[in-house]
């Protein structure tokens, strides 16, 4: 009541001046007792170190550090995330940047308020001994893919080297590829290219193809909300935002706690729990996240070429129809990223 | 150094070193023989151990596999409409105890055109045998492993293990076989028989192996997912190649695919249960492409070896500890004694007889040294004493020999010239016993103003009874001797009172004489004894042959002749007894009658004392020092006219 009372009379920046000020003058004690926004966050899977520095962020208390009172909903494959935020059961989520733009352009009005990944994490997998070392001996294999959104890079790959192929569908584990009933695999080089090194086949016994190593680089996990809520309250949009960074900063710089954090969510939801897994995953998050190995460039921009280029293909593959206003999907002058 | 040590550190050094070396050379064969038999037994053991558990194992997957490819190739050669299929799978999981759940699912709209999904689903909950229909937007099974590997494989299939969700959270493995139609002369597939197989009993299986003390076994699925496993936070979330990445073992890594390939072998690797060196063996499950493996700690294998040689060490220290103090021990008997026995020779070196032997404890070398000591000081007191109370009793001897020998001596005239105011003629004599009183004598006395008796002999043997036999004889001849008398008949009345009471039958060899003092007449009896030499003024030095007679004392009742000779002023007569001429030297020569002669011609001008000293001086120098054997007397008469 206070808080909406406030935020009608007193313009924000006061606000926060004065927020500032009282934390800065009221006993540790007392600070519990200020009012946090309430919100709640979907990632697109279930516990994962893919998540880590949310689980993070939510565990060292950076979101209520920056006065949110945060919920985090379990992931999963029955949870689509972009559901959740349209249907209103979820502030924040995260998902692929070609989803997010396909959702836009069915009209679904949600906008990107953090890019987290900046580099694809998609591949196509091979084993060398099927005699395939080369984007051309894909060539009239059988190559397992994921549904919908998993399709759009490889497709293009296939198209943009020409190659004609038996497409089979691919689930959630790796064993069609390990018992060789197919010749090239889909893989997250955090996650089902780790699979396949730890099911014993060495990484010189297989051929990779990084999506973003042949100009597919279409961004994966970023923030999403719906445009009403940003519009409502951009400063939780910012909170939220810099809070996750400052979760994934932290999760990375350590590495062993935040793997503590991700082993008992992934406990917790009682999924597979391998923590050398995890540990590959987190150190191939900072990979994607920080591409460059700096902690100078901001983090979580999302670059209008980055859009373009996934926006483009979507709509050269048929994806959607209409390609949506850049400045409307991310919101212009919104720096977040501490530099 | 170690020559000065005693006997008992020798000993020490010597058993105990050589014990010790010897017990070390045992214990350490010992260990590597008993290790190398007990790796081997092991490595055996840990094969047939492991073997045995694939076997079980196999029992159970072999027979499960026969269930769907049985359904499968009634489905492809048999007909039968939906109910029948359901009624006959339904009898399939009912009778079939090991098969937890079948399905036979079907490809899109292949049993039947309007529905896209088709598979009736049999399973078992708690003892209760449920139904369902596989397949949905949420389940769409033909992108499911189960379904999706056989399929594109065109073979039967092992699932991966996986935790059937739901379904009791039990682990399963799902066993799936593609079943076909020949649809215008080309075979296409229909869909897929699978048999649910529960895991539980694999887990107890594997757990029941049990190799040495903490042994355990494992299994890993094809893909290196760690089946079962003593730590339960590894079953189904990590794999031997994720243990390998986390311990950055490459060696692990390269055990884990030699698994997964389906090879058997026996190594040597660090384990993660036990973060120790470990035997490992492991064996293929062939049908299912998982590998089995039994792990033991190396050093427990060595445990009872460890401890085996720990106690013998231990015992050996304390064998060789004993022996050293049974040496100390036998040592010390032996040594003890000795040296207390060495002690006792140095004070029997210094005269101490009354000295304490060790007790004779054993009939040993000791024992007997000690007895021989025993009997050694016994032997030494009594020779002591015997020697003592001999040497006392000759002292005595000796002593009154000495008194024997002053009379003897003080009987004969001793001083000289003897009659100073006589100037007709000189004489002197000296006597030299072989010991302290002898047999030889001289004597010389005025029997009238004008006559002098004189007289030398030589009684037979040595000693006292010559001694005193002397005695006799020279007491009896002064006695005897009155003015008128001849040598002759003097001796015979001698010879005739010593034959009265000569028990012993001595004699006595006599040269006397009655010198004229005025004439220069002398009568003389040779009884027996060495003829005296006359040296005249200017001639040479002959023996006085004269008449022979017996000695005195032999014969009794003889009557001594005698003869006579004339004196000229300055002739010498010399007396002597057989000790001069019969002195020896080393080699066993006389001194002889012709060297006498020879010796008194060179000294005849000197006076008579120094003619005698001359003589005496020449015996003892011919005889070089060997001792006197006999009395040496001598005497020189000069005539002066």
């Amino acid at each position: 009541m206070l808080q909406a009372l406030l935020s009608r009379t007193i313009p924000m920046r006061i606000l926060h001046l004065i927020i500032a000020i009282l934390f800065s003058i009221l006993p540790q004690t007392l600070r519990a007792e200020s009012p946090l926004k309430k919100a709640s966050f979907i990632p697109q899977w279930s516990p994962q170190a893919q998540f880590a520095g949310y689980y993070v962020a939510y565990e060292k208390g950076f979101y209520s550090k920056q006065g949110i009172d945060l919920r985090i909903h379990m992931g999963g494959p029955n949870s689509p995330p972009l559901e959740f935020l349209e249907k209103g059961k979820a502030t924040f989520a995260t998902q692929w940047l070609s989803t997010a733009i396909q959702k836009r352009s069915q009209g679904v009005k949600l906008i990107n308020i953090g890019q987290i990944i900046q580099r694809s994490a998609l591949m196509l997998v091979a084993k060398k001994s099927r005699g395939i070392h080369k984007p051309q001996d894909i060539n009239g294999k059988k190559v397992s893919l994921w549904r919908e959104e998993f399709q759009i890079q490889p497709m293009a790959f296939l198209k943009k080297y020409n190659l004609n192929v038996k497409i089979v569908p691919q689930s959630y584990s790796v064993n069609l590829f390990l018992r060789e009933g197919v010749d090239v695999a889909s893989a997250m080089w955090y996650n089902e290219y780790h699979t396949i090194l730890n099911a014993g086949i060495d990484p010189d016994e297989l051929t990779t193809f990084f999506f973003h190593e042949h100009g597919l680089n279409f961004l994966e996990d970023g923030i999403y909300t719906l445009e009403n809520t940003f519009k409502k309250d951009p400063e939780l949009c910012h909170a939220f935002v810099k809070a996750s960074i400052e979760g994934w900063l932290y999760a990375f710089s350590h590495p062993d706690k935040a793997l503590d954090i991700v082993m008992r969510y992934m406990s917790a939801a009682k999924t597979q729990a391998d923590r050398v897994h995890q540990k590959w995953m987190l150190e191939r998050m900072k990979d994607l996240i920080l591409p460059r190995g700096d902690f100078d460039t901001p983090m979580g921009k999302l670059a209008s070429s980055d859009f373009t280029l996934v926006a483009k293909e979507l709509h050269k593959s048929g994806f959607i129809k209409k390609i949506p206003d850049v400045n409307s999907f991310y919101p212009k002058d919104f720096q977040y990223a501490k530099k | 150094m170690l020559k000065n040590r005693g006997i008992a550190f020798k000993l020490i050094l010597f058993f105990t070193l050589s014990s010790a070396l010897i017990f070390i050379a045992i214990v350490t064969y010992n260990y590597f023989f008993s290790r190398k038999i007990i790796e081997k037994d092991i490595e055996e053991k840990a094969r047939n151990l492991a073997l045995a558990t694939v076997n079980r194992i196999e029992a159970v997957l072999r027979p499960l596999q026969k269930v769907p490819e049985n359904v499968a190739y009634f489905m492809e050669y048999g007909s039968c409409n939906k109910e029948d299929l359901l009624r006959f799978l339904r009898e399939v999981v009912k009778n079939n105890p090991e098969v937890y759940g079948s399905t036979v699912a079907f490809e899109p709209y292949a049993s039947d055109r309007k529905s896209l999904y088709f598979a009736p689903y049999f399973y078992k909950n708690k003892d209760k045998l449920e139904f369902s229909y596989l397949g949905g937007e949420n389940y769409q099974y033909f992108h499911l492993d189960w379904y999706q590997i056989p399929k594109e494989l065109n073979r039967p299939d092992w699932s991966e293990p996986y935790f059937d969700e739901g379904g009791g959270n039990i682990l399963m493995a799902t066993y799936s076989v593609p079943f076909y139609k020949v649809v215008k002369g080309k075979r296409q597939l229909m869909g897929i028989v699978t048999a649910d197989i529960s895991l539980e009993w694999l887990r107890e299986i594997v757990s029941s192996v049990k190799i040495l003390r903490t042994g355990y076994g494992f299994l890993i699925s094809k893909n290196g997912t760690l089946v079962t496993h003593p730590r339960k936070d590894l079953i189904m979330n990590a794999t031997l190649f994720g243990l390998a990445e986390e311990r950055n073992d490459p060696l692990l890594r390269a055990i884990g695919k030699k698994m997964i390939k389906g090879e058997a072998g026996f190594i040597s690797f660090k384990s993660a249960v036990f973060g120790r060196e470990c035997w490992m063996y492991y064996a293929p499950i062939a049908s299912s492409g998982w590998s089995l493996a039994v792990v033991f700690p190396q050093d427990e294998l060595l445990a009872d070896i460890t401890r085996l040689n720990r106690t013998v060490a231990f015992l050996g220290i304390v064998g060789v500890l004993l022996l050293s103090i049974a040496v100390v021990f036998i040592a010390r008997t032996i040594t003890g004694p000795l040296r207390k026995m060495a002690q006792v020779t140095h004070d029997i070196g210094t005269g101490n007889l009354d000295f304490e032997l060790p007790p004779v404890k054993s009939g040993d070398e000791v024992g007997k040294l000690t007895e021989a000591f025993q009997y050694m000081k016994t032997s030494l007191k009594d020779y002591i004493k015997q020697l003592t109370e001999t040497a006392a009793s000759k002292e005595k001897i000796e002593s009154e020999l000495k008194i024997a020998h002053d009379i003897q001596m003080s009987i004969l005239p001793k001083v000289f010239p003897p009659f100073p105011d006589r100037k007709e003629f000189d004489i002197y004599a000296t006597i030299e016993p072989a010991r302290e009183v002898g047999g030889d004598f001289y004597d010389f006395f005025f029997i009238d103003p004008d006559h002098l008796f004189f007289v030398i002999a030589d009684v037979s043997g040595k000693g006292v009874p010559a001694a005193l036999f002397m005695a006799m004889t020279k007491t009896l001849i002064k006695s005897i001797s009155v003015p008128g008398m001849q040598p002759g008949e003097i001796l015979t009345k001698v010879n005739y009172e010593l034959n009265q009471a000569n028990e012993s039958c001595m004699f006595v060899t006599t040269f006397c004489g009655i010198l004229n003092t005025k004439t220069g007449e002398v009568h003389y009896t040779n009884a027996g004894h060495n003829p005296p030499l006359l040296i005249r003024q200017g001639e040479e030095a002959t023996y006085i042959e004269g008449g022979r007679n017996v000695m005195v004392g032999a014969v009794e009742n003889y009557v001594f002749k005698t003869d006579r000779l004339i004196m000229e002023s300055g002739d010498v007569l010399f007396m002597y007894t057989d000790g001069v001429t019969e002195a020896m030297n080393e080699r066993e020569e006389l001194f002889s009658d012709e060297r006498l002669r020879g010796e008194i011609v060179s000294l005849q001008d000197k006076p008579i004392r120094e003619m005698i000293a001359g003589v005496k001086e020449e015996v003892i120098s011919f005889a070089q020092g060997a001792p006197q054997s006999d009395d040496i007397a001598m005497m020189i008469l000069i005539y002066r006219g």
